[in-house]
């Protein structure tokens, strides 16, 4: 690979990276419009594709960016409101963009086709074209300290203290000439105008009320903090805003350049900090903030205007607090740099840890068989160090599913934006790890659940209102850890499955017959079924029938598994359960027979002896009583059909697992405990093997399968149920 | 509620307040001395009786010379007592009202 490639291929890397976190950034710019600092990351992923595309000379990348930037540039200088057109527009614009980058990394030096070409020009003009909704300057003249001759009081070193007592203040008990006089303690009073702007004039004025204004001038080394505590009683009564004197400001300056870096700050806090601004400050201007958004239906002002609008803060001082965030944010940004590690390399090193783990195991193997009581303490501590590098190793792989989760926030706008309905879409759980590959392979099945769920699940609003919901439907995606293996659930609040229909379906598909006498659980198990769909007509979403079973495929080839609940009319849920890895795993080892197998050791709920004394065992039915619980049982040495060695027969252990909400006992000859599996994939040969999942080396060299608890579950309910249905249909004989 | 209307000849209206100009007291001296604010031409305020002046005396006397103003009255006060002085210096108000304030000798002392 050319130097020019590697660049290529950060470029494309890069750019997706910004084009995601740009589409992220614009979802939720369309819940709170005036977030200035998503705004920001909206505009620096249209900046920086512009500018790498500029490096590689690709000009239609740069000739549409460059019109994306400038209206984003609008909004980040409040010169153009941001609203649900624009945010559609600029998704649209983010949609094209990688396109084009698609077009120019596979074909460089081909002409943009005409589509593309057709595409960008009519986003640049809805883009541009669109009439600049400006968002006026406040134009209420800032009411600057006017003494009686007009003239600014701009006494250098002073503080600038503006009290307006509000009408209750007298009849409170307030007596504002007792602030005046407290006040000259704290300093020197160099300059006070009285002022009476709200007093009526004859029988209206009423003398109770308080109508007095006073401007201060005030010289005092206290700080801001201790000047506004002197109004402390009075602060309900009164509006008061105290600016810092001019000489202050350089100081402000120093201390806000000086302030640490370590993490992203909101304006007022960095001001507070500092001491330009008191907490009351603050929570006023917040206050007002809140106010002009909700009078006005539009973005509130930034905090920093209004508190410049307020008096209580030289402009200088925000300008540089908003300076510094910046500042502190690129550096931020800098540091979370990731190392980019290609991942075949770290495919490797997972391989070599695997084959550490084999070989440590081989190691302590014969330090036993040796009794080399020396070296079995350092054999020990050794295989302490290898399976910390083999959790810290599958950790590198290890990525959250939030992102993944997040990229379905789009398509969940889109299809409901197609389909009519309104429906929002809840993610939790999005800090979930998980292996990467599973990540990757996860992707498809979970598009089409959430498809089918925003599909045949939530109705149309028409429908839910007459059933008494919200118009507004739900899908919540939702992922945890839950030992040793992650679940995902999506859910609904729609129509939820109808048996009768399924089962229509399904006897006209036959699939089942009309006597089928299954469960709830087995029919909406039905839905897996390949060639089943409810929905009447196929829709391009979802409804051919083809889909369920494959993502059930999908999902089981990463040794998980996926169930369905639903209530009619309430919603469905559907869960599924993954392992977390597809590496290494705990495992644990039994034997039987001759054979040795793993059974992944989350898996595993517990041991029991195989006692007939204990456990009633019907030995016809398959089944075993565990503390009166019917569990259904399968010799692995018969399913398995295993050499038998004629030896005196032993006493048998049931190795009891669970897999979601199924148990079955494994019954088996030996149990040999922990053991750190490295899984080796079986081979295509071995693809349709029932029962297993993949084989692993042991310590000696020998191999052993890997069982596939999931399957074998089922296949031990199903011995049973045979068995039985065998057993009663002799009986009616 | 003690104020001391004196009229001369010329129709100078002179009205000296003995009591304390506070919120207690502020409504009906502000009933009365603006019934005469209007009746009058020339009206003078005698505050030499003002034991005691809040804000709400204040505010009453910053409206009177406002009213005064738009009536196109004559409106002087006289004879500032020290509380009421002290009040004026604070405020920075002396300017504002335009009396010529007789500063006792004894006024540095007390």
């Amino acid at each position: 690979m050319s130097e020019f490639d590697a660049a290529l291929t950060t470029f494309a890397q890069e750019s997706e990276e910004l084009l995601i976190s740009m589409e992220d950034a614009l979802l939720s710019l369309e819940s709170s419009p005036d977030d200035s600092e998503t705004i920001n990351s909206v505009f620096r992923a249209m900046h920086t594709i512009k500018g790498s595309a500029g490096l590689f000379g690709f000009n239609a990348i740069v000739a549409f960016t460059h019109e994306a930037e400038s209206v984003l540039d609008k909004v980040r200088n409040g010169e153009r409101a941001i609203d649900a057109e624009l945010i559609s527009v600029l998704l649209d614009s983010k949609d094209l963009t990688a396109r084009l980058i698609e077009h120019c990394l596979t074909q460089k030096d081909a002409p943009l086709p005409p589509e593309l070409e057709a595409a960008s020009m009519r986003l640049i003009k809805q883009l541009s074209g669109k009439k600049e909704t400006a968002i006026q300057a406040n134009e209420t003249e800032t009411s600057k300290l006017e003494s009686e001759g007009g003239g600014d009081i701009s006494v250098d070193g002073s503080w600038l203290i503006s009290l307006k007592f509000q009408s209750d203040a007298l009849r409170n008990g307030m007596d504002p000439l007792s602030f005046i006089r407290y006040l000259q303690t704290l300093g020197e009073i160099k300059e006070i105008i009285t002022l009476t702007p709200d007093m009526p004039g004859g029988d209206e004025m009423d003398p109770e009320s308080c109508y007095l204004h006073f401007k201060i001038a005030f010289q005092s080394d206290a700080s801001k903090q201790n000047i506004e505590s002197v109004f402390e009683f009075a602060s309900d009564d009164c509006d008061i805003n105290i600016l810092p004197p001019n000489s202050k400001v350089e100081e402000y300056l120093n201390l806000l350049d000086a302030q640490d870096e370590s993490h992203v700050k909101r304006i007022g806090e960095m001001l507070v900090q500092v001491g330009a601004l008191t907490q009351n400050d603050v929570n006023r201007a917040l206050q007002k903030q809140n106010e002009s958004r909700e009078s006005e239906d539009q973005p509130g002002k930034p905090l920093g205007k209004i508190l410049v609008e307020q008096q209580v803060v030289q402009e200088p001082v925000v300008e540089q607090a908003l300076k510094k965030q910046e500042q502190t944010k690129q550096k931020l940004a800098a540091e979370a740099n990731y190392i980019r590690v290609d991942a075949t390399k770290l495919g490797q090193l997972i391989n070599l840890v695997g084959e550490l783990v084999i070989s440590s195991a081989a190691m302590n193997l014969i330090v036993e068989r040796h009794g080399l009581t020396d070296a079995g303490d350092v054999a020990a501590s050794m295989n302490t160090l290898v399976s910390s590098i083999r959790d810290t190793a599958l950790e590198l792989r290890m990525v959250q599913i939030g992102e993944t989760f997040s990229r379905f926030r789009r398509i969940v706008r889109d299809v409901s934006n197609e389909l009519g309905k309104t429906i929002e879409l809840q993610i939790s759980g999005g800090e979930t790890e998980l292996d990467k590959t599973v990540v990757e392979k996860i992707n498809d099945p979970l598009m089409h659940l959430i498809r089918n769920s925003l599909d045949h699940g939530i109705e149309s609003p028409e429908q839910r209102l007459a059933v008494g919901k919200p118009a507004e439907g739900i899908v919540q995606l939702n992922a945890y850890h839950e030992s040793g293996h992650i679940v995902i659930q999506i859910a609904d609040d729609g129509a939820g499955l109808n048996c009768e229909k399924i089962v229509a379906k399904a006897v006209a598909n036959g699939l089942i017959k009309p006597d089928h006498g299954l469960s709830q659980q087995e029919i909406f198990d039905l839905i897996f079924a390949a060639g089943l769909s409810t929905k009447e007509a196929a829709t391009n979403l979802s409804g051919r029938g083809v889909g369920m079973d494959v993502v059930k495929k999908n999902i089981e080839a990463l040794r998980g598994s996926v169930g369905i609940d639903s209530e009619e009319g309430q919603g469905t849920t559907i869960t599924i359960n993954l392992p977390l890895t597809l590496a290494i795993i705990d495992g644990f080892m039994v034997g039987t027979e001759l054979e040795r197998y793993i059974i992944p050791l989350s898996m595993v709920d517990e041991c029991i002896e195989m006692d007939p004394h204990e456990c009633q065992i019907d030995e016809v039915q398959h089944y075993i009583n565990l503390r009166g619980q019917v569990l259904p049982y399968l010799r692995l040495g018969d399913y398995f059909n295993s050499r038998k060695s004629d030896t005196v027969k032993r006493r048998e252990s049931v190795v009891v697992v669970k897999s979601g909400q199924n148990k079955a006992g494994f019954v088996v000859d030996e149990l040999h405990g922990e053991h750190q599996t490295v899984i080796k994939p079986m081979g295509k040969v071995f693809e349709n093997l029932k029962g297993i999942t993949g084989a692993t080396v042991l310590g000696d060299g020998n191999v052993a399968l890997i069982l596939d608890v999931q399957g074998l579950i089922q296949a031990a309910i199903k011995n049973k149920t045979r068995s039985a249905n065998f057993l009663s249909s002799q009986r009616t004989q | 509620m003690s104020i001391e209307v004196k009229q001369d000849k010329k129709g100078t209206v002179r009205l000296a307040i003995q009591d304390e100009m506070t919120i207690y007291t502020a409504l009906q001296q502000k009933k009365l001395l603006f019934s005469h604010l209007i009746s009058a031409k020339t009206l003078q305020i005698d505050l030499a009786g003002v034991s005691e002046i809040d804000s709400a005396g204040l505010q009453l006397l910053l409206f009177l010379k406002r009213e005064a103003g738009h009536h196109e009255i004559k409106l002087s006060l006289i004879q500032h007592s020290q509380a009421v002085l002290d009040v004026m210096e604070l405020l920075n108000l002396s300017k504002y009202f335009g009396d010529p304030i007789v500063i006792s000798a004894d006024r540095k002392s007390s």
